[in-house]
C-alpha cells in the first residue's frame, strides 16, 4: 500500500512483475547473454542513480530480494508474476510459471502469477493451456510474439494457431491475455512492432481482455487509434513508467495521449521489476502532474482519483479482486522479511 | 599536403555522408544518433564503416536499410573506390553484412528475408511518419510565432521557405520538411499551397486541430523512441560498480568498450 503525503491509503497492484533467472548458468547461448544484456541496458539506462544494480543481483535475484523490493521498502500490495519462456536462449526457461509458483508459495495472498504458451507448438500449446488451468488455475496469460522456436523468429497474435490457442483459454476461463510486442525478425517486409493483430485478436475475442504492456511503445500512436476502437484493449504502462524520471516532460504526453484517447479506466500500472523497482516509480507517479500546456490541449489531468485507478483499481477488476476485502486481509497479515 | 590531415580531410568528408543517412523508424541522422563507430580508410580509396544498433535486438529491417543507406551514401564520393558496411552485435548481423557486402542489388537481398515480398510497404509508412514529425515541428512553430490557423492554412510555399524560426526544432525540421515536400512532388513551385497531407490533400482551417492532434501522436511516439534509443544506445556495455559512494556507471571493460575515435576527431 502506497500511503500519500497527507495519510491516504492507496491499493497498488503492480500488473507487470518478474522472476527471471537470466544468470550465465541458465543462459544456452550467445542470445541468451543479449537478452539478460538487453535489459540490463533498460535498467541502467533509465533508473536513477541511486536505484542502480550491480549485474550479477539483476541476472538473479532471490525470493527474499523479490518480496523486500515488492512489499517491504516497495509499496505494491499486490504483483503480478508474467512468464516468458523463451526455450531457445535459457535452459531452464527465462521465466517459468513453475519456479515463480514456488516463490510465490510463500505469501500466496499477494501474487498472481500468469502463464504463458507458445501457438506455434500446435497441439501441444493446447495440452499446455489445460495443464497450467488444472495445475495453477491461471487468470491470465502473457504472449511474447517476438520468441524464437526453431526456424520460426516471431509469430502474430491473429495466426490462426494462435486463434485456436485463446479459444481454449475464452472456454476454460482464463481471461486477461497480456501481450509483449518485441522487435521479431523476419519476415522483413513487416514493421517488427506492428500493433495490427491486436485489433484482429481484441475484436475476435470480445471475452478476453487485451492488455498492451509498454502501451504499444514503440507503436504508442497506433495502438492508441485501435485501442479507442476496442472496448477490451487495455494499457500497461511498463516501460513507460520510469521516463517520469529521466523525460518528465514526455512522460507528460504520453500520458496525456493515454487518458485522452484510452481514458482512465484501462490504464495499468506495472513496475516491470525487476528492471525497475516499484518503490521510486509510485512515489514519482503519485507526485506527478501533466505539464499544464499539455494537460490543457488534451483536457485530461492525473488527479488522484484517476492515479488510484492506474495504480490499482482497474487491475483489480480485470482479475477479479476484492479490493475492500483484500486489503482487511493483508492488514491482517503484515509484511515482513523471512527468517534467512 | 601531408598525409595525416588529408586523411582526416577524407574520413570528414565521410562522416559528412553519413549525416544524410536516417533512421526510417526515427527519422534521425544515425551520426546524430551515435550509431557510427568508425570510419577506416585503407590506403586503395576504400572506406569501411563500423555501425552498432542501441541493441542485439532492433529490428532487422532497419538495420538492413540503414546499412544499405550507408553505402549508397558513401560511394557518392567521388573519390571512394569501394565501401564495407560492418554492423556489429546484431542478432541478425551476419546476414545484414553479407548482404550489403556482396555487391548484389537491395531488392534482391531483401527478397531471400520477405516471402517475396519487398520492403516498399514498410518504408513507405515511416516515411509518412517523418513526413508528418517534420510538418508538425514547423507548424508548432508557426502557431507559437502567433499565426491563426487561417493565416497558416493559407500559406504558400515561397513564403514558408522565407519564414525563419527562433525555436530550434522548428528551424532544423523546415528544410527537411520542404526537401521531403519537393521529393515526394507534393507541391511545386511557389505558389503552391505549403501545407498538405502525406496522401496529397489540403490542409484546411476547419479540419486543422485534428490534423495538428494526429500528427502529433506521430511526433510524441517518435520522440519517445528516439529517446529510447538514445539512451539505450550510451548505455550499452555499461555496468553499474556499488562503491563506498554508491552506484556508478563504469565502462564494461574486456575489449567491449566501444571505439568512436572517428566521432571524436569529427568533434
Amino acid at each position: 500500500m502506497y500511503k500519500t503525503p497527507d495519510g491516504k491509503e492507496i491499493f497498488v497492484l503492480d500488473g507487470h512483475v518478474h522472476f527471471w533467472d537470466g544468470s550465465p548458468e541458465n543462459q544456452s547461448n550467445i542470445h541468451g547473454k543479449q537478452f539478460i544484456d538487453c535489459f540490463y541496458a533498460y535498467h541502467t539506462n533509465l533508473s536513477p542513480k541511486e536505484e542502480l544494480w550491480a549485474k550479477a543481483r539483476f541476472e538473479k535475484y532471490t525470493e527474499d530480494d523479490i518480496y523486500r523490493d515488492l512489499f517491504v521498502d516497495g509499496p505494491d500490495d499486490m504483483a503480478i508474476i508474467q512468464s516468458t519462456y523463451l526455450k531457445d536462449f535459457y535452459k531452464n526457461g527465462f521465466s517459468s510459471i513453475e519456479r515463480s509458483t514456488s516463490m510465490a508459495r510463500r505469501h500466496p495472498e499477494r501474487f498472481i502469477v500468469n502463464g504463458s504458451f507458445d501457438p506455434r507448438d500446435g497441439e501441444k500449446a493446447l495440452e499446455y493451456i489445460h495443464y497450467m488451468k488444472e495445475t495453477f488455475d491461471i487468470k491470465g496469460v502473457k504472449m511474447y510474439t517476438a520468441e524464437w522456436n526453431g526456424d520460426s523468429k516471431g509469430w502474430a497474435l491473429n495466426d490462426p494457431s494462435a486463434y485456436k490457442c485463446f479459444e481454449l483459454c475464452d472456454k476454460l476461463g482464463i481471461r486477461n491475455v497480456h501481450v509483449h510486442k518485441g522487435p521479431t525478425i523476419i519476415p522483413l517486409s513487416k514493421d517488427a512492432f506492428s500493433v495490427d493483430d491486436v485489433d484482429y485478436a481484441a475484436t475476435d475475442f470480445q471475452n478476453l481482455n487485451w492488455i498492451v504492456e509498454h502501451c504499444g511503445l514503440p507503436r504508442l500512436d497506433d495502438f492508441c487509434w485501435i485501442a479507442t476502437q476496442e472496448t477490451n484493449v487495455y494499457a500497461g504502462l511498463a516501460v513507460a513508467m520510469p521516463f517520469i524520471h529521466t523525460r518528465p516532460r514526455y512522460f507528460g504526453e504520453v500520458m496525456a495521449e493515454l487518458l485522452f484517447w484510452i481514458g482512465e479506466d484501462k490504464i495499468l500500472f506495472g513496475s516491470d521489476y525487476a528492471i525497475w523497482t516499484p518503490k521510486w516509480l509510485v512515489e514519482k507517479f503519485w507526485n506527478y502532474q501533466i505539464p499544464e500546456d499539455i494537460a490543457a490541449e488534451r483536457g485530461v489531468q492525473l488527479t488522484d482519483a484517476v492515479k488510484e485507478k492506474i495504480l490499482g483499481l482497474n487491475a483489480a477488476r480485470l482479475y477479479d479482486i476484492d479490493v475492500a476485502a483484500k486489503r482487511a486481509q493483508l492488514a491482517g497479515a503484515p509484511v515482513q522479511i523471512a527468517a534467512e | 599536403m601531408t598525409v595525416a590531415p588529408l586523411i582526416a580531410e577524407l574520413e570528414f568528408d565521410v562522416w559528412e555522408r553519413l549525416e544524410a543517412v536516417t533512421d526510417p523508424e526515427l527519422d534521425e541522422p544515425i551520426t546524430e544518433m551515435g550509431f557510427v563507430e568508425r570510419v577506416t580508410l585503407t590506403g586503395d580509396s576504400r572506406v569501411r564503416i563500423e555501425f552498432r544498433l542501441p541493441t542485439y535486438w532492433c529490428s532487422p529491417n532497419f538495420a538492413f536499410l540503414m546499412a544499405f543507406g550507408i553505402r549508397r551514401e558513401v560511394a557518392r564520393l567521388p573519390w571512394v573506390k569501394g565501401v564495407e558496411v560492418q554492423l556489429q552485435d546484431h542478432c541478425f548481423g551476419e546476414q545484414v553484412n553479407e548482404g550489403v557486402n556482396s555487391g548484389r542489388a537491395y531488392h534482391e537481398v531483401f527478397a531471400e528475408y520477405c516471402d517475396g515480398a519487398d520492403l516498399a510497404e514498410v518504408e513507405a509508412k515511416f516515411l509518412a511518419k517523418a513526413f508528418d514529425r517534420r510538418q508538425e515541428s514547423v507548424l508548432s512553430g508557426l502557431l507559437a510565432q502567433g499565426r491563426t490557423p487561417g493565416a497558416i492554412t493559407r500559406m504558400r510555399l515561397g513564403e514558408l521557405a522565407e519564414v525563419t524560426f527562433g525555436g530550434e526544432e522548428a528551424r532544423a525540421q523546415l528544410p527537411r520538411y520542404l526537401s521531403l515536400l519537393a521529393e515526394r512532388g507534393l507541391a511545386r513551385g511557389p505558389e503552391a499551397p505549403a501545407f498538405v497531407t502525406w496522401e496529397g490533400a489540403l490542409v484546411t482551417e476547419a479540419g486543422f486541430a485534428d490534423h495538428v492532434q494526429r500528427l502529433r501522436s506521430t511526433r510524441i511516439n517518435m520522440e519517445f523512441n528516439g529517446a529510447m534509443c538514445r539512451g539505450l544506445a550510451a548505455t550499452r556495455y555499461k555496468e553499474v560498480e556499488i562503491g563506498p559512494e554508491g552506484p556508478t556507471l563504469v565502462d564494461f571493460i574486456q575489449g567491449r568498450v566501444p571505439p568512436r575515435e572517428g566521432a571524436a576527431q569529427r568533434a
